[in-house]
């Protein structure tokens, strides 16, 4: 199922300068798997080695925090966007 | 006059970028962090020849990141230091200081610091649209500092932002946006917008010129000492970036040879509905849990996933520090306590910040004769609803000698 992932600029390098891609999957973690195929290294900037999001890396599916859903287990839909943003000083 | 900034590299894997409008390392995303040459500032500058320049915070600039002279802000900081002696009865603390940055130059808080290097090195970098997303002090002084610099600017805030807040933008002649969410979102969604525009938002691509400023309140801390660094000093946390550049500021000045080694304790205030570093800080986490909804009249402090939360932690703890949570309750009193005591009127940040010393105070952590700072960094003029039920309207009577002494006669009644 297609959902479309907003990239940030830091990662633009590694999508061909796309802002916006398509990915597959059905939980967050899989659309990560698939961008990673797409897109190889994409998923090493934005998570570590034991396959955790990286603590200044946010993922926003449709706007809300996957921290406050079921993290990378967190279902996605077909037509969800996925925004990945870096942390961002206060204010 | 020298440059001394030496470019970014990320505080996390340590790789270098030269200084650009880049907040975020392109390898693990970890924020960039300034860097200095400090044997070559401690060669061009002593404390003596600084003594003699304007007060301003721009007296430190060999400390700032800019390539030329300061061309936004340049009158900003400085602000007074003052001793609390009546406030100190009422804490138990004996040598008790206040660093009023309420009546900073030109909008009352310190962001006013801020700003002034972030739009500065705005220009430097050739941008011509700033923004910042904002719980309202940023607002104001990206606003005031940009219509000064004759920049377009774009500011986006939470849609339940405090009156005074928003007229004290709108007043400037900025684009303000009001959006329907947290903090947290407008976040989110300026990080999407300095994306796609390339505009010079404060603090998502100027972040790291941005948060270098709140370097100079630990600089004027010192040298308005007498270049003596106190015991303590307790601060406001929002997005955790001031006590973590607090701790950069003491170190840059041991590193210097401009205070004697032994940097303060450290302490950090958050109001109880939002509080994800100090609950971090109490639990012994090193990371934060973002707070979903953020539940405290402390508009200003109500971030409830703090970008630079693990340094902030850590800033704490390597310095021996605490943190505390007070309720909205005790906030409100912390503000009528510095306000009845020094006379002095703080938003509900200063008001955070009173409350947390006090409760540091019962608990031992700040002692009877240790020198302690507390950092006011609002005004509350800007925030007066908070106080509203506090403060009910005066006692109205006729343009009479004998309406008036009726008055006072019921007033010394109950005072005896």
């Amino acid at each position: 199922m297609p959902v479309s992932v907003r990239i940030p600029t830091p990662l633009r390098p590694l999508t061909g300068d796309r802002e916006l891609v398509a990915s597959c999957g059905s939980t967050v973690n899989e659309v990560l798997d698939d961008l990673e195929a797409s897109w190889p290294g994409v998923k090493a900037r934005i998570c570590d080695a034991g396959g955790e999001l990286r603590r200044f890396v946010n993922l926003y599916l449709n706007g809300e925090d996957i921290r406050f859903r079921e993290g990378r287990a967190t279902a996605v839909r077909d037509g969800d966007e996925i925004s990945i943003i870096p942390a961002i000083a206060g204010g | 006059m020298g440059c001394f900034f030496e470019g970014l590299h990320c505080r996390e894997c340590g790789a270098s970028y030269p200084g650009g409008p880049t907040a975020v390392c392109s390898l693990c995303f970890g924020p960039l962090e300034v860097r200095y040459d400090y044997p070559a500032i401690a060669r061009a500058v002593s404390r003596q020849q600084l003594e003699a320049r304007p007060k301003t915070m721009w007296r430190y600039r060999e400390l700032l990141p800019l390539e030329g002279a300061v061309t936004v802000g340049s009158e900003v900081g400085f602000t007074p230091l003052l001793r609390a002696q009546r406030l100190g009865q009422r804490l138990g603390l004996s040598d008790l200081w206040i660093k009023n940055d309420a009546v900073n130059h030109p909008t009352l808080s310190f962001k006013d610091r801020v700003v002034s290097v972030a739009l500065s090195r705005a220009l430097e970098l050739g941008f011509s649209v700033v923004g910042c997303a904002s719980t309202g002090n940023l607002a104001n002084s990206v606003a005031a500092q940009a219509a000064a610099a004759g920049l377009e600017s774009y500011i986006l805030i939470p849609w339940d932002l405090e009156p005074g807040k928003i007229v004290g933008t709108l007043v400037y002649g900025t684009h303000l946006v009001a959006v329907r969410g947290s903090y947290d979102q407008v976040n989110r969604l300026s990080a999407e917008i300095a994306d796609r525009h390339h505009w010079g938002f404060v603090n998502i691509n100027l972040r790291p010129y941005y948060a270098e400023g709140s370097k100079t309140l630990g600089y004027e801390i010192a040298e308005q000492l007498g270049w003596r660094l106190p015991h303590h000093v307790v601060a406001p946390m929002a997005g955790g970036s001031l006590i973590t550049k607090l701790a950069k500021a003491f170190g840059e000045l041991e590193t210097l040879g401009w205070v004697e080694a032994g940097a303060p304790r450290l302490h950090g205030a958050q109001p109880e509905g939002c509080a994800p570093i100090v609950n971090a800080v109490k639990a012994g986490r090193d990371f934060c849990q973002p707070v979903a909804k953020p539940l405290t009249l402390v508009k200003s402090l109500a971030i409830g996933n703090p970008a630079d939360g693990p340094y902030a932690i850590a800033a704490i703890r390597d310095s021996g520090g605490d943190a505390e949570n007070p309720s909205d309750a005790e906030v409100v009193a912390g503000i009528r306590w510095l306000a009845e005591c020094e006379g002095i009127f703080a938003e509900t940040a200063g008001g955070t910040v009173v409350a947390a010393a006090k409760r540091l105070a019962e608990r031992g952590v700040l002692a009877g004769d240790q020198r302690v700072v507390l950092l006011i960094t609002g005004n509350g003029l800007k925030t007066r609803e908070v106080l509203e039920a506090e403060c009910p309207p005066p006692r109205t009577i006729g343009p009479s000698l004998g309406e008036f002494e009726e008055l006072l006669s019921e007033d010394r009644a109950v005072a005896s």
